[in-house]
């Protein structure tokens, strides 16, 4: 069994193991820095730390402030009020001028659990997206994690970076030669009949749900896109061409996300069938993590599903 | 009064008189809430401010965040004037072929410290450069001028609750108090007064001063610069579209440009201003 952890565990990591290499980072948090894993680099650099407390819109605006002056701002808080409340503070403070500030979305998704449907924010990837000047990052694993907040820090610009709750597999460690680049895509298993393309969690996901096709003899191509933007249009025009048709995953409503942003990119180059899984334009609700993804079918067999839907249809188109 | 006065003086007269003719000439922008800022505006880069137009990203120089984005018919003139850039740039302004956007903006306009328009933000963005001063001890100050409509807008007193909290004493703000918004009298739309009172109890030293006044400006800069421990707010008492008869406090001037007629008349009335405080 490979290591477990969060996404948020592992940037929080990465946030202290840089802070000594980089004197100008430094971090902001609206009152969550326990559960947005910020608290230890607080705790060793109090100096570099602001807590502003629950005032996110400020918080993005101060950290706009200390860029203009040559800082490397992280501002944190939960997805649902980093990129949703102060989403136009993003917009207008951030992404306009061109600030380097780097948007921090902790527990992005259903998978929120028992706080329900207000905290589960579904909608930050694509709202973030149709900003202009922004980069959209959603790693899957705590080591792909890890490398993509030093990528980050070095990318002098706007981005945004979804975080996730839930403890998960680390996959990426096994990948031959992986090397974290912003906007290129990873094919973490070679597949001829279809591919899913993921972020976030849901790669873990898509790598199960490819065993299980397997076993039904249909090859699955499976590629981690922790870019959301730019998207790397190089990895999905070969899946397309090679595989015939696509099926997208994220813990993100089905408007606007991954799903659209691979959409909108092949219709106009290579139109094959892409089926987009996630939440199906639908609020959330209180429940146990994985009982909530379970009711919004955000599982491998889901996926499986969405798959099946896919061969169908790309079936039916070439006969 | 003294020289260095009358020439603050035929600034801010100059400056109305750029002001106007930009808007006049791309037909659209704010004139009420310039011409109400024109004279902090002109006593802050012409006195108060540690600022080198030759050198306008020196990491030592004052900042200047118009949280009220939407005058740059007050800022840009005094940027022209102070001599950031020629003052022909200024026919630019809201011109799709130029790069003098509507609002305050920071990469194309020499002396722009932060990109600002929608309300609200600017003081958040200033209170970060303040921040930034503490953190890297450097003696430079940061000032803000913020409407009194725009203070309704709540991101600004989250603003003013983290300048308290950081002691950010090399901030001062202005807000421009001319008691008009779009939509009429400020006190009528959301009322927003007792101003010195509620920035008192946000923990800032507050002054008030007539903000057509330029010594009394000047004092109140400077009297910003010896107070310790908590962030200073001016309340600037001021008359929106001052300098122009029938701009004076008409909330309707907010963000109209003037007809052939208005202009003649305004222009009429800034030049024979300006030849006065010129002595001619």
């Amino acid at each position: 069994m490979a290591e477990k952890i969060a996404t948020r565990a592992a940037y929080g990591k990465a946030l202290e193991e840089l802070a000594a290499q980089e004197p100008n980072l430094v971090v902001l948090d609206a009152d969550l820095s326990g559960s947005t894993m910020t608290k230890g680099f607080g705790a060793e650099h109090p100096d570099r730390f602001f807590d502003m407390g629950i005032a996110e819109a400020n918080m993005v605006g101060v950290a706009a402030g200390l860029a203009t002056c040559g800082k490397k701002p992280f501002v944190n808080s939960f997805a649902m009020f980093a990129a949703g409340r102060a989403w136009e503070q993003v917009r207008n403070s951030v992404a306009y001028p061109g600030l380097n500030v780097k948007v921090v979305g902790s527990h992005g998704g259903l998978s929120v659990g028992e706080d329900g449907a207000t905290h589960q924010c579904i909608e930050d990837l694509a709202i973030m997206r149709a900003i202009p000047n922004m980069t959209v990052l959603c790693p899957c694993d705590g080591n792909e994690m890890k490398q993509a907040v030093k990528a980050l820090l070095a990318y002098d610009g706007p981005a945004y970076l979804r975080l996730g709750r839930l403890a998960v597999e680390t996959v990426t460690d096994q990948v031959e030669g992986y090397e974290f680049q912003i906007g290129k895509g990873v094919l973490l298993r070679d597949g001829q009949d279809v591919t899913v393309v993921a972020v976030g969690m849901m790669v873990q996901m898509a790598l199960t749900a490819a065993d299980i096709l397997a076993e039904e003899g249909i090859s699955v191509r499976v590629i981690d896109m922790h870019t959301i933007k730019p998207l790397d249009t190089e990895i999905l025009l070969a899946a397309a061409r090679d595989t015939g048709c696509i099926v997208t995953s994220e813990e993100a409503n089905i408007v606007g996300g991954l799903g659209s942003a691979v959409s909108e990119y092949l219709t106009s180059v290579c139109p094959v069938p892409v089926i987009r899984h996630g939440v199906e334009d639908e609020f959330g609700r209180s429940g146990a993590a994985q009982k909530v993804l379970e009711a919004y079918h955000l599982t491998p067999a889901g996926i499986a599903d969405k798959v099946r839907q896919a061969l169908t249809l790309k079936q039916a188109l070439t006969l | 009064m003294n020289n260095d006065m009358r020439g603050l003086e035929v600034v801010a007269a100059k400056g109305r008189l750029l002001g106007l003719d930009m808007v006049y000439h791309c037909a659209s922008g704010h004139l009420g809430g310039s011409f109400s800022a024109m004279d902090i505006l002109t006593v802050l880069y012409f006195d108060v401010m540690r600022v080198d137009p030759k050198d306008p990203k020196d990491p030592d120089r004052d900042r200047f965040v118009l949280s009220k984005g939407h005058c740059t018919p007050a800022l840009y003139p005094i940027l022209a004037q102070r001599g950031y850039f020629p003052e022909e740039e200024l026919q630019m302004f809201r011109s799709v072929e130029g790069h003098m956007s509507g609002h305050a903006e920071m990469h194309h306009v020499k002396g722009v410290d932060m990109s600002t328009g929608s309300l609200g933000q600017g003081i958040s963005a200033a209170v970060g450069m303040a921040l930034a001063g503490k953190l890297d001890k450097k003696d430079y100050r940061v000032y803000s001028l913020l409407g009194d409509g725009e203070i309704e807008e709540g991101q600004v007193w989250e603003a003013f609750m983290a300048a308290a909290k950081y002691k950010l004493d090399n901030l001062c703000a202005v807000i421009d108090v001319n008691g008009l918004q779009i939509d009429g009298a400020t006190a009528d739309v959301m009322p927003t007064e007792p101003l010195d009172k509620k920035l008192e109890a946000f923990g800032w030293h507050v002054t008030k001063v007539d903000g057509h006044d330029l010594a009394a400006l000047e004092d109140a800069f400077k009297l910003a610069q010896d107070y310790k421990g908590a962030p200073t707010m001016i309340l600037a008492k001021t008359v929106k579209g001052k300098g122009v008869s029938f701009m004076e406090n008409q909330a309707g001037w907010h963000g109209k440009a003037p007809n052939e007629e208005q202009y003649q008349q305004a222009r009429q009335e800034l030049v024979a201003a300006l030849a006065e405080k010129e002595g001619k």
